[in-house]
């Protein structure tokens, strides 16, 4: 099957309530997009339009090419990981990952030969063939989680669906997990992947694009390097990577002023006046001397290994600063002076997004 | 725990003791004790005999005891697929539509069983649904009766199932009804035992309904130890009695291996 995913306009509502508002977004053959956002965005519900499992109150989803809106769970061919797995407890490995193929009927039965290669290929794939007689319950977490996608994968689906797949794994096996994905990714490279995350690292590292959500509406949509480097809008600014933002008026001759000092950034688009959100990126803020100057005074301090942050409280607003390793860190309560590159900030036209 | 002192815990025990003992454990050995008894004039029973054994376990009240297995048998495996399809069914409808069907079911419940029986013995005692003095017609009230157990045990199974389950193995290609046979009922299948034997013991130990409607030729122990106490045969009534409880508890024991081999998970 060809791969694609395809929102037309998709609003999903529960009892009047739209958890779901008018999505358009198109996912191409072969392409990792993941759906990112904060839980009641809406970016499961959208996975689950997709699967079958919630019905559009209107608007149309098209799985590669085809109109599936109407077609029942079964029917639509798709592989999908959700985050407790869900594998079959009373199945061993290599039943779990047999049963999308046995349950076929008709014209696409699968003969039980083949069944048997193409349930070798999978466990090989994710590196579970050694396992094949356990049962889910024998397995860690980590294993199960390839099953599942050895599992979603027997099928040879033109799309694949994660939910939050790596949520339930600690964070060096997710790390694991991360790479796992990317190297099975490479080798389907015609399989679309729907992903949906809530974990900015997740995104960044796996996905082609990133489709940001938030309040049931899609509030960006690019490749982590646009959404990171110059994010629409403020949401995206704080969900993609972390970020500083402050509210700026733009002056008359290039540059906005905030608080009482100029500060010097592009302000292409933006009419003189107006009011503005300035958003820099914490390790893009350098600690002493050079352009674009903020003056505070330190309230918070940490120390993670590699880098200090520092919380910095400059005109009332604070400013956070993720520095490599200082020899001689500040102290709380000591006046510093931080500074950032013109190029580094980005200027975002305020009332887009949320504050 | 939710007691820790030393001394508390003693007396915890102490006050399960005092009323478990005579409430729950004497009356049982009682019956034992009587059903090896000719005679019960002193504190112990006396005059020890097994000849009451031998004469439940043979003739009338071996009849009865298969009339009794065999009714339980039937009537909790109908009970289990009425109870099952119906917890099934309640479980794809909407908010009002199934609690007006899990109301339904547990109405038997909520009935006194000689009303049951009664209710049944006007209904099916004319043309065309002539069931009166038919073996039928005790199964059929054992049935209504422990449906609602069953059809209750599966639907909290039900509700505690995680719907993922389903939903993997639809978005597998799986149809409903091999996600049904394939998913559902096996992981449903431990509930689906413990209300096997729940409706079992309690068929088995079923006689204000039963009263109203045996024929003569399907008589059930139950009414055999009724029969036995009323006209004064304490002790033969006994040993039917401790047959009846070694053959329920036999049955539940069975039961529970199937439980075991099923609960793996």
């Amino acid at each position: 099957m060809i791969g694609g995913i395809r929102f037309d306009s998709v609003t999903v509502a529960y009892d009047g309530n739209v958890v779901l508002d008018a999505l358009d977004l198109t996912v191409e053959p072969g392409e990792v997009m993941a759906l990112l956002g904060p839980s009641g965005s809406g970016k499961t519900t959208a996975l689950r339009a997709v699967a079958g499992f919630v019905r559009p109150a209107s608007g149309r989803v098209f799985l590669g090419g085809q109109d599936v809106t109407d077609l029942p769970p079964y029917r639509r061919g798709i592989g999908m990981v959700v985050q407790q797995y869900a594998l079959f407890p009373h199945m061993r490995v290599e039943e779990n990952v047999a049963f999308g193929l046995k349950a076929q009927r008709g014209r696409t039965k699968v003969p039980k030969a083949e069944i048997r290669t193409r349930v070798a290929e999978a466990l090989e794939m994710t590196g579970m063939a050694a396992y094949a007689r356990r049962y889910p319950r024998e397995l860690s977490g980590g294993q199960q989680q390839r099953v599942a996608i050895a599992r979603a994968l027997a099928i040879r689906p033109g799309v694949l669906l994660l939910d939050e797949p790596l949520s339930a794994l600690d964070a060096r096996l997710r790390s694991d997990m991360l790479a796992e994905l990317a190297r099975l990714h490479r080798e389907l490279p015609d399989v679309s992947i729907l992903y949906v995350t809530h974990d900015q690292v997740e995104a960044l590292t796996l996905a082609d694009r990133i489709a940001v959500m938030d309040r049931a509406r899609l509030q960006a949509c690019g490749t982590p390097r646009e959404l990171y480097r110059a994010p629409a809008n403020e949401f995206t600014a704080s969900f993609v990577g972390n970020a500083n933002l402050l509210p700026v008026t733009v002056g008359s001759g290039g540059g906005v002023v905030f608080g009482g000092g100029e500060i010097e950034v592009g302000t292409a688009g933006v009419a003189p006046g107006a009011k503005a959100t300035l958003c820099v990126r914490p390790h893009l803020v350098g600690l002493g001397d050079g352009p674009n100057r903020l003056s505070g005074t330190v309230t918070e301090i940490q120390w993670r290994g590699s880098t200090h942050r520092l919380y910095v409280e400059v005109d009332g607003r604070r400013v956070i600063a993720d520095l490599r390793e200082l020899k001689a860190p500040p102290a709380h309560g000591d006046e510093v002076t931080l500074h950032f590159s013109p190029d580094d900030a980005t200027l975002l036209a305020a009332g887009v997004g949320h504050g | 725990m939710l007691v820790h002192s030393r001394g508390a815990k003693w007396a915890v025990w102490a006050l399960f003791l005092v009323l478990f003992l005579p409430l729950f454990a004497l009356p049982l050995l009682v019956v034992l004790g009587a059903s090896f008894a000719t005679n019960w004039s002193s504190v112990l029973p006396s005059g020890f005999t097994t000849g009451h054994y031998s004469a439940a376990t043979r003739g009338e009240a071996l009849q009865a005891l298969t009339t009794s297995l065999l009714t339980a048998a039937a009537a909790s495996l109908l009970a289990l697929t009425a109870g099952t399809w119906a917890a099934l069914a309640a479980a794809g409808l909407k908010g009002r539509y199934r609690r007006v069907l899990d109301a339904l079911f547990v109405l038997p419940v909520a009935v006194p069983s000689v009303v049951v029986g009664l209710a049944i013995l006007v209904a099916f005692s004319k043309p065309p649904f002539l069931l009166n003095g038919t073996r039928e017609i005790v199964i059929l009230a054992h049935t209504v009766l422990v449906t609602a157990f069953a059809h209750q045990s599966v639907s909290a199974a039900l509700a505690r199932l995680d719907p993922a389950y389903e939903q993997a193995a639809a978005s597998l290609g799986a149809r409903p009804a091999h996600v049904l046979w394939r998913v559902r009922l096996p992981l449903l299948l431990p509930s689906l035992t413990a209300a096997a034997g729940l409706c079992f013991a309690l068929s088995m130990g079923e006689l204000s309904a039963t009263m109203m409607l045996y024929p003569p030729d399907w008589t059930p122990l139950p009414v055999l130890i009724f029969a036995a106490t009323d006209r004064g045969a304490l002790f033969a009534g006994s040993a039917l009695a401790v047959v009846l409880m070694a053959a329920t508890l036999l049955a539940l024991f069975a039961v529970s291996r199937v439980r075991t081999r099923a609960s793996y998970r």
